[in-house]
């Protein structure tokens, strides 16, 4: 039986270790075909920040990890628009997300949806499981 | 189907609660643990906030947790539940889930 999976994801990365964890989390679930989606809440929207460059505080930057996620079929990535909003982000700040839609030829198609709280607030609703990071 | 929130941080440390006030949906209930119980104290900054909130969701703050810091049960915000780990139990079972905010 498929479940829905949510992985809520609200700190910045590599300041603690949640944000790494979390997407070894989820690339390990991808393995167990469920019905997976991603949500950055808070500070977790700098997960998806572009041009991480962690060469000088010698930690590996994970971020290309992200842009693997389409590959494992993880392709609902929903972003808080008032997380974004109150940091002075937009989404051209994020790494450009894609995965290809089996069912429509194979098209690149984005990964990454900017939702507002109560849209994302209903979709906390729908989930099976929430596991926060 | 409603949700079970968990909160274990002190609003004036992190926004976990408020950002869990900003995405609790109508008839969900929300406990106050470990350190979130200082949310549930009257006359903080964030006593307002709550109070606003208990016209769509159930708060509760976990007893043990209240008298473990020396806070007392008689200030904490009206209309707040307190409960024991056996209605935190209860609480768990009353819910199709249960959201940790960390």
């Amino acid at each position: 039986m498929i479940k829905k999976f949510m992985y809520l994801n609200r700190k910045a990365p590599y300041g603690t270790i949640y944000a790494l964890e979390s997407l070894e989390v989820v690339l390990i679930g991808a393995a167990f075909d469920q019905d997976v989606s991603l949500a950055f809440v808070d500070d977790g929207v700098y997960q998806l920040a572009k041009d991480q460059n962690t060469d000088a505080i010698g930690m590996k930057n994970f971020s290309p990890t992200y842009k693997a996620l389409g590959d494992y079929e993880v392709n609902k990535i929903y972003v808080d628009s008032a997380s974004l909003e109150e940091r002075g982000l937009t989404v051209d700040d994020l790494m450009p997300l894609t995965y290809e839609d089996e069912d429509d030829d194979w098209a690149e198609k984005p990964s990454i949806r900017v939702v507002e709280s109560a849209e994302l607030a209903a979709l906390m609703e729908e989930q099976d499981v929430i596991l926060s990071f | 189907m409603t949700t079970l929130h968990t909160v274990n941080k002190s609003p004036f440390e992190r926004n976990s609660l408020t950002s869990c006030l900003r995405f609790a949906t109508e008839g969900c209930a929300l406990l106050l643990i470990e350190d979130g119980v200082v949310g549930a104290m009257q006359g903080t900054r964030l006593a307002p906030r709550l109070a606003e909130a208990m016209g769509k969701i159930t708060i509760y703050v976990l007893g043990p947790d209240i008298q473990a810091r020396g806070l007392r049960e008689n200030q904490v915000i009206e209309g707040i539940r307190i409960v024991d780990y056996d209605g935190f139990v209860d609480l768990t079972t009353e819910h199709d889930r249960v959201q940790a905010w960390l």
